[in-house]
């Protein structure tokens, strides 16, 4: 079988559930006819017709409270932001009226947000961002962030299959740049499960999304040096998966933590107030952070490339850490 | 006012409104006897909107109340215990003491969406609810309420806009009441009659007497009528007049004397009293037994909120998801068959009727309308154009004669790109 990219992987989850579901429909900004801003919704119009796959103007607090209203008549509505950054316009939508429903009085909303996230593409500061913290901290919400073409069909399958309003943030980064074989068929992959990349005995890597791939290619390099890193890769950022960060945490006693959204308030301190929870007596080391700066998101290359972590400040970070 | 109601519809209409008013007196007694946990909106004054415009609605219709319309969840079948649970945040509520008010709802049977605080979110969200329903094939229609306030809300407009262009079956009914907390109309809006913010959608809309009950009712039901027959959204402005503060705390000092006594003058439930005595629908004797009867009423279902436990510390943690509690099963009125390939593909392109400039017409339009359906866009083939005339049936009310702008890099396309490269060929 052929290789497919992450973008691929996203859209036979999309083309999958609809045909498996006549409940599953799809609305959003220029994703019918044009197919998506980044293609990802191509040939879904020309497949399932105007009632199921519907170009909304360009008014995101509309595309979401439409999106919860069809729910809530047993629909499955697939809400596309164009660019994530553009989830700030529906913020109050997303977090009050979509992530409270069920609790306040019993009205499930299975709705799913999905977009294109992330930087180093030069898109500036208006689109490249990582805002999953805003959403990480909203009761009721679902957070997911795959980095890899297989997870990113099966979250988004077990997305669509949720009787809750979850939010899928797709790397644009990775959209066209991995590849991977996937298997034929109906799989998912389950909500709040976080996956361990490489096993390793000296110290801990955890990272999600683009940040996974980067804290691979490190754990690769520090392998030259004779330190040998476990990486593992959230998947899911609500609920978060415990157990697999705090045995990850008892097995090797150190804690390194890398990620692209900023410093402050980025999950990395909600991990680490984990660790400390669960896996103190266990920890040989500091815990420690990569992560961009708090800044913007900056457009020029160079300050781009200074924002955004890399493998030789994640390798730097665990060499550190190693000397404990 | 002209209007089909039978004597016992009329009846009842005053029976709803005067059972809202008296509801809403109690709930100011418990407020004062600090039985009532939070804050206490009154719709004093306001009866007519909720009761007449709600009344307009068939069972299978759906409706999202705002603060101020109880009087439309009683028309919906809610029971005064609930409203009063609700306020007093009773583990027998609704919402088993997680929110207040009318913040709360029913999907299986009374179909009525829980509102939020903040203003205008219902439209895009009871939008959504008609467009499900017209995909489930469920012909039903979908109302809410916002006021005079929450219509200059980003929410409103975006939800209103896409209503319109969706035509989706909803009505909205702007209740101005004059006063957003302390802020009057004329400070908020430069517009004389608020129905004329539809005209920016493109959609019907006009202004009743929101105290009188027969009227909205009237107007309403023509609304719902419109909208079940394809030519939603409607809106409609009910003029009125918040009759107290904000809340239960606010004095409303800020508005003149006179502008009270003005509309006490127009109390809706007295103008419906005279109407229905004057019409001679009822006698001194009817009204009071309708009066008893939600007095009766009204003691037995307060007894009962009274009556009611808090909440269990516990409850606090739970039900932040659905983790299988429920089913969600959409109640399918039409053949699937019809949304699923091969019977919902079609040929992904749009139709352009007009090409913008200042004159009307499409300069060129037979030609290029020619073009656009001859035998260079039917490239595709035969079954892709049937499709495609089925589309634009579904999307677009315009003439089959216009042209087609295909787009993106779709099968269909391939087609437009030979025809391009056919097109410099020639060249």
């Amino acid at each position: 079988m052929a290789a497919i990219t992450m973008l691929e992987a996203i859209r036979q989850a999309l083309f999958e559930e609809m045909d498996r579901d006549p409940t599953v429909v799809a609305l959003g900004e220029d994703i019918g006819v044009y197919g998506g801003a980044f293609k990802v919704t191509e040939g879904l119009l020309a497949k399932f017709g105007p009632e199921r796959v519907i170009d909304a103007p360009i008014s995101e607090t509309a595309i979401v409270g439409a999106a919860c209203g069809m729910s809530y008549l047993g629909l499955r509505p697939v809400a596309e932001m164009q660019f994530i950054d553009f989830i700030a316009c529906c913020f109050n939508q997303v977090t009050n009226f979509l992530a409270k429903s069920h609790y306040r009085w019993g009205a499930p909303v299975p709705v799913v947000l999905r977009g294109p996230s992330g930087g180093g593409v030069h898109g500036g500061p208006f689109h490249s961002a990582n805002p999953e913290m805003y959403f990480v901290h909203t009761p009721g919400l679902k957070v997911v962030y795959p980095s890899t073409a297989y997870d990113a069909k099966g979250l988004l399958k077990s997305a669509i299959r949720d009787n809750n309003p979850v939010l899928f943030f797709e790397h644009k980064f990775l959209y066209r740049r991995i590849k991977e074989e996937i298997p034929a068929g109906d799989y998912s992959v389950p909500i709040g499960k976080a996956a361990i990349r490489r096993e390793g005995r000296d110290l801990t890597i955890l990272s999600y999304a683009a940040m996974a791939h980067t804290a691979a290619e490190a754990a690769g390099q520090l392998e030259k040096e004779g330190i040998d890193a476990e990486v593992v890769d959230l998947r899911t950022l609500l609920p978060l998966d415990r157990d697999t960060i705090l045995n990850s945490v008892k097995k090797t006693n150190k804690l390194l933590i890398v990620h692209e959204d900023t410093r402050t308030g980025g999950i990395a301190g909600e991990i680490a107030a984990i660790v400390c929870e669960g896996a103190f007596e266990d920890l040989d080391g500091p815990i420690v952070r990569v992560t961009a700066l708090d800044t913007p998101v900056p457009y020029a290359p160079p300050l781009e490339q200074r924002f955004l972590p890399d493998v030789e400040r994640v390798v730097a970070a665990a060499r550190e850490l190693a000397k404990y | 006012m002209s209007h089909s109601l039978t004597r016992e519809q009329q009846l009842e209409l005053y029976y709803y409104m005067q059972l809202n008013r008296q509801l809403e007196e109690r709930m100011v007694r418990l407020f004062r006897q600090n039985k009532i946990v939070g804050g206490l909106y009154s719709s004093l004054g306001q009866e007519a909107i909720s009761v007449g415009s709600a009344y307009a609605l068939e069972p299978r219709d759906w409706l999202a109340p705002m603060i101020r319309n109880i009087g439309a969840l009683l028309v919906k079948g809610f029971k005064p215990r609930d409203i009063f649970t609700q306020h007093m945040a009773k583990y027998t509520s609704p919402t088993l003491g997680k929110d207040g008010t009318s913040h709360f709802g029913d999907l299986k049977v009374r179909h009525t969406v829980s509102p939020i605080s903040m203003l205008g979110d219902l439209i895009p969200v009871m939008t959504g609810v008609a467009m499900a329903g017209r995909y489930l094939g469920q012909n039903i229609v979908t109302l809410t309420w916002i006021g005079d306030g929450g219509s200059s809300t980003g929410a409103f407009h975006e939800g209103l806009n896409f209503a319109a262009a969706q035509r989706a079956p909803f009505v909205l009914i702007l209740e101005n009441n004059q006063w957003a907390y302390s802020t009057p109309v004329s400070r908020q809006v430069p517009l004389k009659h608020l129905a004329d913010r539809a005209r920016a959608y493109g959609i019907a809309s006009k202004s009743v007497d929101g105290n009188d009950v027969l009227a909205v009712y009237g107007a309403t039901k023509h609304a719902v009528d419109e909208c079940r027959a394809g030519n939603g959204p409607v809106m409609i402005e009910a003029k009125t007049m918040r009759m107290k503060g904000h809340a239960q705390h606010d004095p409303a000092d800020y508005v003149p004397k006179e502008m009270f006594d003005y509309w006490k003058a127009r109390d809706p439930i007295v103008l419906y009293e005279k109407y229905l005595t004057e019409h001679k629908v009822w006698d001194a004797k009817k009204k009071s037994e309708i009066d008893a009867r939600i007095e009766r009423e009204l003691d037995e279902e307060q007894k009962f909120a009274e009556e009611s436990p808090s909440p269990p510390p516990e409850l606090a943690e739970q039900g932040v998801y659905c983790e299988g509690c429920h089913a969600i099963e959409p109640k399918w009125q039409r053949p699937k068959e019809e949304v699923m390939p091969p019977k919902a593909s079609v040929s992904a392109e749009w139709r352009v009727h007009h090409f913008g400039g200042l004159d009307g017409e499409i300069p060129g339009a037979k030609e290029v309308a020619a073009e656009g359906n001859g035998a260079k866009a039917a490239a595709p083939g035969a079954k892709a154009e049937k499709a495609g005339t089925k589309a634009a049936a579904k999307t677009d009310d315009g003439k089959d004669s216009a042209p087609r702008v295909p787009f993106g890099r779709g099968p269909k396309d391939k087609a437009f790109a030979r025809e391009r490269r056919d097109k410099r060929g020639r060249r």
